[in-house]
């Protein structure tokens, strides 16, 4: 028999992620003490650019946990992303002058985003949606956000004094301010603040992942009704990962709104509520390692794709996504890692990481 | 000790199902069903294809809502509750195909089935069935590269370690050598000496007859018959319907 209650240590280098033993491990405090110490030597324009690549993973992880783990294909990221930027705009600014405002601000966004989500979620799982119905109404959620934020226009569109601005958006949001230290696009602080937010994010998924309810989640991923039949709360798990990944959602939409000072309803459009799942897609579900690579690797792609003529930003990453689903169904960076374990020819004495995920393609 | 005394000498039985009633578009899978199972006590469930032995386990077991009738749980109405609360109560099905997790180890399976029940109140029952199924050893391997009983017997301790006090059985033995078979109905009939009580789904008379216990004969839905083993053998109406004599 297993051990019942691992350490925190043993459950972080759990099997349900890619990467573990002591070459992984050493090789991931390395990557992490060369980004925080990347401002020593980086200029503020590639720390500003980094951390706007930075930002986007905990939205990406948090569909990682619920479309990977879960079994729950989200387009709903990007509503609880522009929900938290928003949230943050209205109540920082309003509140502005006061030294707590951002913080506040930034409680909340990301609680306010867990309320929608597990409301959403709580009509959504304990209603038995059918599984194939839950991306369309994500994606009906994102869009209907986007399109109400965008005849927010004029006037009479305010909350307190601040107005929500219609499709040119909410400008002039205050950063995220701790005493003197203010977390704005250029600043070294916002730069160190996204790091450290991408390593929490990952470093706790993967406890969670690896804990007890980690392996409910996976197991209502492979068969929910066996799971529900082991006297599990099978909605409430899933409202609970689904709340879970908004939250961290938010948190992007907060960290991106205090890099850019603003926020505009496509922020919940087509495209964005559509790359979360690339980024998941792309990089491989089962893996949330993977995730954290494709999302910043995708984000990089995508901006330089932009300046160098956007019209066709879209298509690439939308071949990207045809192309990884035909020839790498698991993800590109899973395949490579699951090859090169294979060259090494390390005995496989238990099944490889994210079992299963990669197995089933219907979301 | 016949099924049908038991049921009436004891006060409340354990499960009592009164007019048990589910269609599916025109199909009447079960049409005003009663049951009495008393406590401990080991009851095998037979009939044709189609009798609606499954329909009926899926509505014990919650998995389906029934159109009429009751279902009485230790004397609670557990009629309308979910099926997870259901097995907290003390209901568990094992699932006629397996339903393990494939991709976890055995062990992960068995860890995820115990959840936060473990140790001091389990009183080594599932130790005991992994034991006696010959699964102990088995703990690291992936469910899915176990033998086609020993998943199947997988799926029996992972109902067990829920702790059921009433536990469904559905075809535990389909598939299986008659070894394998003879070896599942000795453990099943020791469980229910240990205090389980038992509804056993089986097509296979061998087990039924190895097992040696009450039997109901279902058949269009109904019970069509209740009785010993020696009793349903003897019964002409039965071996009619379900054993294929003219």
């Amino acid at each position: 028999m297993t051990e019942d209650r691992p350490s925190a240590l043993s459950r972080l280098n759990g099997p349900q992620d890619l990467g573990r033993g002591p070459v992984f491990w050493t090789a991931f405090g390395v990557v992490s003490a060369a980004l925080l110490a990347f401002p020593l030597v980086g200029s503020p324009f590639y720390l500003s650019n980094l951390a706007a690549f930075f930002l986007y993973v905990p939205m990406g992880l948090g569909l990682c946990l619920v479309w990977g783990y879960g079994g729950i294909l989200s387009f709903g990221q990007a509503a609880f992303f522009g929900i938290g930027g928003y949230l943050y705009g209205v109540i920082a600014q309003n509140l502005a002058p006061m030294p707590a405002a951002s913080l506040l601000g930034l409680l909340g966004a990301v609680a306010g985003s867990v309320l929608v989500a597990a409301l959403f979620g709580y009509f959504v799982f304990y209603g038995q949606v059918s599984a194939w119905i839950i991306p369309l109404l994500t994606l009906v959620l994102s869009l209907i956000l986007e399109t109400f934020m965008g005849q927010t226009a004029g006037y009479q569109w305010r909350v307190g004094h601040v107005l929500l601005g219609g499709y040119n958006g909410m400008t002039g949001i205050p950063s995220i301010t701790v005493g003197p230290l203010e977390f704005g696009g250029a600043s070294v602080a916002l730069y160190l603040l996204a790091v450290a937010m991408l390593l929490l994010a990952y470093v706790g998924l993967r406890l969670f992942v690896n804990s007890h309810l980690g392996y409910v989640v996976v197991g209502i991923r492979d068969d929910a009704e066996r799971t529900r039949m082991l006297g599990y709360d099978v909605a409430r798990t899933q409202v609970v990962i689904f709340a879970l990944a908004a939250g961290l959602a938010s948190l992007s939409g907060v960290l991106y709104v205090s890099w850019g000072n603003y926020v505009n309803p496509s922020s919940m459009g087509l495209y964005a509520a559509t790359l979360p799942v690339i980024w998941t897609a792309v990089g491989g579900r089962s893996s949330l390692l993977a995730v954290l690579v494709s999302t910043i690797a995708l984000k990089w792609l995508a901006d330089t794709l932009a300046v160098r003529g956007g019209e066709y930003a879209f298509l690439i990453m939308g071949a990207l996504l045809l192309g990884t689903m035909l020839f790498f169904p698991l993800g590109i960076v899973v395949s490579l890692a699951r090859s090169w374990r294979r060259r090494r020819s390390v005995p496989a004495g238990r099944p490889e990481a994210g079992r299963g995920a990669g197995d089933r393609r219907s979301p | 000790m016949s099924a049908v005394a038991a049921t009436t000498t004891t006060g409340e039985p354990l499960l009592r199902v009164e007019g048990l009633a589910k269609a599916f578009g025109g199909i009447r899978a079960v049409q005003g069903v009663d049951l009495a199972v008393a406590r401990g006590e080991l009851r095998c469930l037979i009939g044709p294809n189609g009798a609606g032995k499954s329909t009926l386990f899926a509505l014990l077991a919650g998995l389906e809502q029934p159109d009429a009738g009751r279902i009485l749980f230790e004397g609670e109405d557990v009629t309308r509750m979910s099926p997870f609360r259901r097995v907290r109560r003390g209901i568990c099905l094992k699932f006629q195909t397996t339903r393990i997790y494939r991709g976890l180890t055995m062990g992960e399976n068995l860890t995820l089935a115990r959840g936060r029940r473990r140790g001091a109140s389990s009183n080594g029952r599932l130790e005991w069935a992994l034991g006696a199924l010959g699964l102990a050893r088995e703990s690291g391997r992936p469910a899915g590269e176990l033998s086609h009983s020993h998943q199947q017997w997988l799926e029996i301790c992972l109902a067990l370690a829920t702790e059921p006090r009433l536990l469904l059985l559905d075809e535990p033995t389909a598939g299986m050598t008659p070894e394998e078979t003879a070896l599942t109905a000795d453990f099943v009939v020791r469980l229910a000496d240990g205090g389980i009580t038992v509804l056993v789904v089986e097509h296979d008379m061998a087990f039924v007859r190895h097992v040696a216990r009450g039997v109901t004969v279902l058949h269009y839905g109904k019970v069509f018959a209740d009785g010993t083993f020696e009793q349903i053998e003897a019964n002409h109406e039965v071996r009619r319907i379900y054993l294929g004599e003219e």
